[in-house]
């Protein structure tokens, strides 16, 4: 059993016009098995808060802390981070030209083991992971991403999470871009690397769409760079008959009084 | 045509890459510049550039002509002479299947001197004193399945070399002639390439010289009705190379690709040139030249020149320099020259892009658990790599990308 613990977490970037502060105090508590959702209007903090967990270096921790079972993770590199076991499913994954999906998925699964995977084995897990995602085959001796469709990249990125075996995914808006199809492909996906017991998910998204196949225990409501509202499953229904407007027009009084972290 | 569909194209043709800042354009028929340039263009065109069989006409170059201005000519003083082989300093040996006839050639004796008409000082020296031309003649229909290998050792630096090579692809055949440089000497080698009618040749010339070696050279093809011809510069040793990859067709539905790759280490100048001639309609070219820096004072220069005259109607050609900086103290000079003196083309573009070694790269790699310095290697590789994979040589690949490997374990120290 292993804990993600997000406290009091502010975060900011540079921008032209100065330094903007996107992370207002944001606190959340992951525990291995347990699925959170993460949900809100565009622009709100929601990738922002991914990006941050995952250690890219565009954005700044002024305060706030987050720690793996104890360990301070913001001190930790972002390969560091990887190998502790947290895992980002990105939004837009980059190409990488002229590197081989086999040789990068080979390099990775030893960075984060410490040891090379034994070679038959491997070979067949990664077949039998793109298999259940449909991935062609032949991906397997393309480019890292290059020449994929939206829908393949993200399918790519949930292969990932099933051969590396994270302790926490946190999922970046996998669903955004994809049509019903892929989206089921990519939810059975997370669902059985859920399903070995041994994973807590982040599951950031805009839509409740994704949530009709993933299911949450707890789903959070992100505006303007704070959790303005907690619940169970139950409000992820709300949300999508109501849509974000009512935090949007009482945002004045919802941010002013950001609801405490849920006793769990 | 449209806009879109020429990008489309050029995506297709060089695939770029995210976070580097391009320099470039697409240029259609709508908005042709007659006599287009990024460079500082002394000659009006291209075609007027001097090309002679006589050493006389080239005087010794001082640095400061279009041609020569990147070039540290001063320390070039012993290959610009008009002088002869320094006895055994080249080696040459040749290893090839049965399927082909090895002979020489004295001047004038055809074809030798036919496509490869000397562009500068360094080139004319160099036939003018190799008596003897190396003649690797392909038969017409042969479909050699292994390379032809010439291998070029130099035996010490500072000494003089001159060679002039010619390869001949008979009508419909199909080879791979594969040039290796290694040792130390001051080479001048020419290269002389006939690619005849529906024939399909790679030339791939390889420089893993030490790191005192010098060598100029100009290779030069003509490329027939409905041919192919393909030449690759991988350029990783050596102190002072230039080489000029030039082409010209003589037939209609030709294709040639003028791939290169360099890496430029600490105090290494490493220049390539490239001129295509779209001299015939309905031709097809692509140029690609990749490079890697690190270290101080690595020098790279990449200029490609791609004319398309004015009966060329139907050419459809793209050229692209991309360039990974890896280090402070390094130069990369990139000149994209491209003349268009017709508008009833089907594509043409070009691109040039110096980056540093790209963050988001390195940021998706080290996400996964990679470190940092094998990242970098995993992404410099894979740069690279796009060049390698198109020698279809699997052994000489491997051979290349352990010495890229080596290149990149050297700026780790």
């Amino acid at each position: 059993m292993s804990t993600l613990e997000i406290k009091d977490l502010h975060v900011s970037i540079d921008t032209e016009q100065g330094t903007k502060e996107i992370l207002k105090g944001v606190s959340l508590t992951i525990r291995t098995g347990e699925t959170h959702a993460i949900m809100g209007p565009n622009g709100s903090g929601k990738s922002t808060l991914a990006s941050t967990i995952a250690g890219h270096p565009r954005y700044t921790v002024t305060s706030g802390s987050i720690t793996l079972d104890g360990e301070n993770v913001l001190e930790m590199s972002v390969d560091e981070r990887a190998r502790a076991g947290v895992f980002l499913a990105m939004q837009y994954p980059v190409e990488v030209p002229g590197v081989t999906m086999t040789n990068f998925l080979r390099t990775a699964k030893t960075a984060i083991d410490g040891q090379a995977p034994a070679l038959r084995t491997w070979t067949k897990d990664v077949k039998a992971a793109m298999e259940q995602l449909r991935i062609d085959a032949d991906f397997a001796q393309r480019n890292v991403n290059e020449g994929f469709s939206g829908g393949e990249k993200k399918r790519v990125e949930i292969l990932q999470l099933e051969l590396f075996k994270p302790k926490f995914a946190v999922l970046d808006e996998t669903d955004s871009g994809l049509d019903v199809d892929a989206l089921k492909v990519v939810s059975e996906g997370v669902n059985r690397a859920h399903a070995q017991g041994n994973m807590g998910t982040l599951l950031i998204t805009h839509y409740t769409r994704i949530l009709r196949y993933i299911k949450p225990d707890f789903v959070h409501v992100f505006v303007d760079g704070q959790v303005v509202e907690e619940g169970g499953p139950e409000l992820a229904d709300r949300l999508e008959e109501e849509g974000y407007d009512r935090y949007a027009k009482g945002a004045g009084s919802a941010v002013a009084a950001p609801v405490a972290a849920p006793a769990q | 045509m449209t806009a879109e569909a020429t990008t489309e194209k050029a995506r297709i043709g060089a695939p770029s890459i995210a976070g580097f800042t391009e320099e470039g354009e697409q240029l259609v028929a709508s908005k042709v510049d007659r006599h287009h340039s990024h460079g500082v263009q002394v000659m009006a065109s291209r075609a007027e550039r001097l090309t002679s069989h006589d050493v006389a006409d080239f005087a010794l170059p001082n640095g400061r002509e279009e041609e020569w201005r990147f070039t540290p000519v001063r320390e070039l003083a012993n290959l610009l002479s008009d002088a002869p082989t320094d006895g055994d300093v080249l080696s040459v040996s040749v290893e090839a299947p049965e399927a082909f006839v090895l002979r020489t050639l004295r001047a004038g004796e055809a074809p030798r001197g036919a496509t490869l008409v000397p562009a500068d000082r360094a080139a004319v020296v160099a036939s003018a004193n190799t008596d003897e031309a190396l003649f690797i003649q392909i038969p017409a229909n042969a479909e050699l399945d292994e390379p032809v290998r010439v291998l070029l050792t130099g035996k010490g630096a500072g000494r003089r070399s001159n060679s002039h090579h010619v390869i001949e692809a008979g009508e419909n055949s199909r080879a791979v002639v594969i040039l290796e440089h290694d040792g130390s000497a001051d080479h001048n080698g020419n290269v002389e390439v006939f690619v005849r009618g529906g024939a399909q040749l790679t030339v791939v010339s390889v420089q893993l010289w030490e790191d005192d070696a010098k060598h100029l050279a100009q290779h030069d093809a003509e490329v027939a009705k409905d041919a192919v011809y393909k030449h690759i510069a991988v350029t990783l040793g050596g102190k002072i190379i230039r080489m000029n990859s030039n082409v010209r067709f003589a037939g209609e539905g030709a294709e040639a690709e003028l791939l290169g790759l360099y890496f430029a280490d600490a105090g290494q100048h490493l220049e390539h040139r490239s001129f295509v001639d779209h001299n015939v309609a309905n031709c097809k070219s692509n140029v690609l030249y990749k490079g890697a820096l690190q270290g101080k004072g690595a020098h790279t220069v990449w200029v490609g020149d791609v004319l398309i005259q004015k009966q060329a109607e139907g050419t459809d050609s793209y050229e692209k320099n991309q360039n990974l900086v890896l280090t402070d103290g390094c130069r990369a000079d990139s000149v994209p020259n491209l003349e268009i003196e017709t508008g009833l083309i089907e594509g043409a573009g070009h691109a040039s892009a110096t980056g540093r070694f790209d963050d988001q790269h390195l940021f998706y790699l080290m996400a996964r658990g990679i470190p940092e310095d094998v990242a970098r290697r995993l992404v410099v590789r894979g740069f690279l790599n796009e060049i390698i994979q198109q020698i279809k040589v699997p052994a000489l690949e491997d051979r290349l990308t352990e010495a890229v490997e080596r290149e990149l374990a050297a700026g780790d120290n």
